[in-house]
């Protein structure tokens, strides 16, 4: 997949996952190392692109490049000059113009990665777009659970919260069920998209037979600002019928590990005392965020003229 | 495990006195062992001089077998006893397998060793392909492979262990990455097979057999079970349906790092 974009686990095949899967166990490696670096991206550009705040990704990214010994820029156009789709591909063919390797992408709007991946030779990683996808969180999830548990084969993975506006939701959904695993999906009925059992995935508005059985328990954050009053009554109702505490976690196997893709609302989808220490693998899920982060470069990363042919839909 | 099958090499042809890196020694000695295992199109081993006549055109598939299980054991047997020869204190050594064919070489020399001397070594595994100075021209990302690095670098002495060594690339790739992980005392070099067709100045210290070739051709050290455990044997096999000029159908260049 050199020279090759990034854009929604959706388009990935399961040896593509599997590929990238053990990639990671390598660079993993690396990063248990003294030395944190090799010299395989010396000399090449990484652009991080993100028209929408995220310091923990843009961290992780820009980690991940700087141990492959890349040269990593960090662009974050103010979104406020930035509000046409013109705009937008502008500045991102004015940053291809200057032949960078890869280029990362964040946007608040589903689409506008695929969008600049089209017009540029650089290949585009999406590193989150509006409330499509946002492929490296559920890769370095898909590899934490690989770790945790040696396999995705087989497991039941339930995952908690607002389905209907996440993206961690949307690429973790495909992506464990490409590789086999059973998705559970909990939420108020609100928070359900119409018709999300299509996909192959059960719905559920109980926590409680949500958990039954599971080996994974995948919480997301609730956006309390945008959503309590409006999808449910108030932040305390969500925390008293879908947050995590350990009475809860009880419902889903011994040995179940509890995830989040961060940050955080403490008390609100988890239990304090249950964020910090086993079952949860929230802190492993950022650690071997770099790890993925830097195999996808490794297999991403390399121009390819796109000669004035553009793909479908562009 | 031993080959269940008959042996390999008739023992009593080979009169190579254990200690000494006589090139050429199987085919030399006109093994029929190798005969008998190498396929029906197989040409005999010229290895004195000039490669010889070519195969036949477009014989895909023509190979011959250069080393069976017990000539590398053999090898091996030599190179442990040359490697207690040529370092007083051999607690100081660190075997490191460049993968995949390193590995089953670099345990089967630390059995040796331990045989022989009684020293047990630990013996590491290096990937280089992050170190490779050719990832960026290739279309396809290689595959990533294991490193374990069970001792510490510093001050050891590490003895990088190769399958088939050509351009150099890859051990100058493996001394990069060697690099990285501290600061060796020295760093030797084991290459079972030396093909030829040096690209740097690197030399092999310990080398279990010469093997003059072609560009065209590809040596690969394999295991007869399809793993690379049990019984081994190196096959040259003639590439000749590659296309010239084109890097990566090099078989010299692919096999490098």
């Amino acid at each position: 997949m050199t020279g090759r974009d990034l854009l929604a686990i959706e388009d990935l095949d399961r040896s593509e996952l599997e590929r990238i899967l053990e990639t990671s166990l390598r660079m993993e490696e690396v990063g248990r190392r003294d030395v944190k670096k090799v010299p395989t991206l010396r000399g090449r550009t990484l652009i991080n692109l993100f028209f929408e705040p995220s310091t923990r990704t843009r961290t992780s990214f820009e980690i991940a490049g700087k141990r492959l010994s890349a040269d990593v820029v960090n662009f974050s156009p103010s979104s406020s000059s930035l509000t046409k789709a013109e705009g937008i591909l502008d500045t991102a063919m004015t940053l291809d113009a200057m032949d960078p390797d890869a280029v990362v992408v964040r946007h608040k709007v589903a689409g506008v990665p695929k969008r600049i991946a089209d017009a540029l030779d650089a290949p585009v990683i999406n590193a989150g777009d509006g409330a499509h996808e946002h492929p490296t969180q559920a890769l370095l999830d898909l590899f934490t659970v690989w770790q945790e548990k040696g396999r995705i084969d087989g497991l039941t993975v339930t995952i908690i919260g607002d389905i209907l506006h996440s993206r961690v939701a949307r690429s973790n959904l495909y992506a464990f069920s490409k590789l086999g695993a059973e998705v559970r999906l909990a939420a108020p009925p609100t928070m359900l998209p119409p018709a999300v059992e299509s996909l192959g995935v059960k719905a559920y508005t109980s926590l409680r037979e949500a958990l039954e059985g599971a080996d994974v328990v995948m919480l997301l954050r609730i956006q309390q600002e945008r959503l309590a009053g409006c999808f449910f009554p108030s932040i305390r109702e969500y925390a008293t019928a879908f947050g995590l505490d350990r009475r809860k976690l009880r419902f889903a196997k011994d040995d179940a590990i509890v995830m989040h893709p961060g940050p955080i609302n403490r008390g609100v989808e988890i239990a304090h005392d249950l964020a910090d220490q086993r079952p949860s693998v929230i802190l492993d899920q950022v650690r071997n965020g770099v790890a993925v982060r830097m195999a996808v470069l490794y297999l991403c990363a390399g121009r390819t003229p796109r000669g004035g042919v553009r793909r479908e839909g562009s | 495990m031993r080959d269940p099958a008959p042996p390999l090499v008739p023992t009593g042809t080979s009169s190579v006195p254990s200690g000494l890196s006589l090139p050429f020694e199987m085919s030399a000695a006109g093994n029929g062992s190798s005969a008998q295992r190498s396929s029906a199109r197989s040409q005999p081993a010229d290895s004195s001089g000039p490669p010889g006549p070519p195969g036949p055109p477009g014989g895909n598939g023509t190979e011959r077998i250069v080393l069976d299980d017990l000539a590398i054991r053999r090898a091996l047997t030599r190179i442990a006893h040359e490697l207690i020869e040529r370092n007083e204190d051999l607690d100081r050594l660190f075997l490191v397998a460049i993968p995949n064919g390193g590995v089953p070489l670099a345990r089967q020399l630390a059995a040796n060793l331990e045989q022989i001397a009684g020293v047990e070594l630990p013996v590491g595994i290096l990937d280089t392909t992050l170190y490779r100075d050719d990832l960026v021209s290739r279309a396809e990302r290689p595959p990533l492979r294991r490193t374990e690095m069970p001792s510490a670098v510093d001050g050891r002495v590490v003895v990088l262990v190769d399958d088939v060594v050509s351009t150099g690339r890859t051990i100058r790739a493996a001394m990069d990455a060697l690099m990285d992980f501290g600061r060796p005392q020295s760093v030797q070099l084991v290459g079972l097979v030396d093909r030829g067709h040096r690209e740097l100045p690197i030399k092999i210290d310990y080398v279990g057999k010469n093997l003059p070739t072609r560009r065209s051709e590809q040596v690969k050290l394999r295991g007869l079970s399809g793993e690379l455990s049990g019984p081994l044997e190196v096959a040259v096999t003639e590439v000749s349906d590659e296309k010239p000029g084109d890097p990566s159908r090099d078989p010299v260049r692919r096999e490098a790092p």
